[in-house]
């Protein structure tokens, strides 16, 4: 997992570099939620661009931040969707909640 | 057309999470033998992972049990077994709903069994309150885009 944190923008980025399933959710919360609530962003990005594999797993971690990420004022962004991960974003409605961007180039 | 073709595999391992990748990896190097493509291995890769973390989060809660997977290829459909000697499921119908979850307070979305359901054409559910859980799940590889492809040279080395 990689966090950056773009002070000006107070844009916070957490790229996650593995599968996200049950097993690896846990860890990946517990950080996430770290990086957060010490930097109060105004924006989070999540970047999936190397994250081959997603469960509904990963749905309720997605949803979990958006709601403590929500209640601290902040606005949460997906990039780097796969087709995969994509469908089942899709297929809960998360997709309509939490916007998914194109990744600039 | 390809001859009936049939295999099987079994699969038993403790129900603990790091084994959710190897049990979705090792179904899917199974399946292969059928030639899905990208996606549907995906899609197989997936209902896989949802139906093992069922049986580990809520077939044996906090316990440690055996989590059994059977395989079976028949002619171009694989049918996958995963069951677990867990706590059961009390209303299957409501089970199968889309966003109910017994555990809301672990995150969890409810949408595991509606994924499976979408992502395999076909997907049993049998449970019995103190016994277990026994997931089926079929799908049919398509034979169709490689047949036609075949075709397609067939008919270019007799014209
Ligand atoms: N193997 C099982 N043993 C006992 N109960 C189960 C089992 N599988 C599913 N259930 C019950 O069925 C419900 C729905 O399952 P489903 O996979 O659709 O959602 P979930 O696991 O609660 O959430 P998600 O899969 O989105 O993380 C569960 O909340 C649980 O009550
Ligand atoms: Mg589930």
């Amino acid at each position: 997992m990689n966090i950056e944190y773009d002070n000006k923008d107070k844009l916070l980025t957490i790229k996650i570099n593995e599968e996200i399933d049950h097993h690896a959710v846990e860890k990946i919360r517990r950080r996430a939620d770290y990086e957060i609530q010490r930097y109060m962003p105004k924006r989070v990005v999540f970047d999936f661009n190397n994250v081959s594999f997603m469960d509904s797993s990963g749905i309720g971690m997605v949803v979990g931040r958006y709601k403590l990420i929500s209640m601290l004022g902040g606005e949460l962004s997906m990039i780097n969707v796969k087709e995969n991960l994509y469908k089942i974003l899709k297929m809960s409605g998360v997709s309509n909640i939490i916007p998914i961007k194109e990744a600039k180039i | 057309m390809k001859d009936l073709y049939e295999n099987e595999m079994k699969l038993e391992f403790l129900s603990k999470s790091n084994n959710e990748a190897f049990a979705r990896i090792t179904v899917a190097a199974f399946a292969a033998q059928l030639d899905p493509t990208i996606e549907e291995l995906s899609d197989i890769k997936t209902a896989v992972s949802e139906a093992v973390t069922n049986c580990i989060i809520h077939g044996y809660e906090d316990s440690e049990g055996i989590i059994k997977i059977i395989t079976k290829i028949y002619h171009n459909t694989i049918i996958i077994e995963i069951s677990d000697t867990g706590k059961g499921i009390e209303n299957i119908d409501k089970a199968r709903e889309p966003l109910y979850t017994s555990k809301p307070n672990l995150e969890r979305s409810g949408m595991g069994f509606t994924i499976m359901e979408s992502f395999m054409d076909e997907v049993n559910i049998e449970s019995i309150v103190g016994l277990g859980t026994k997931v089926t799940m079929k799908k049919k590889i398509k034979l169709l885009k490689k047949e036609s492809e075949e075709e397609l040279k067939n008919n270019l080395l007799f014209t």
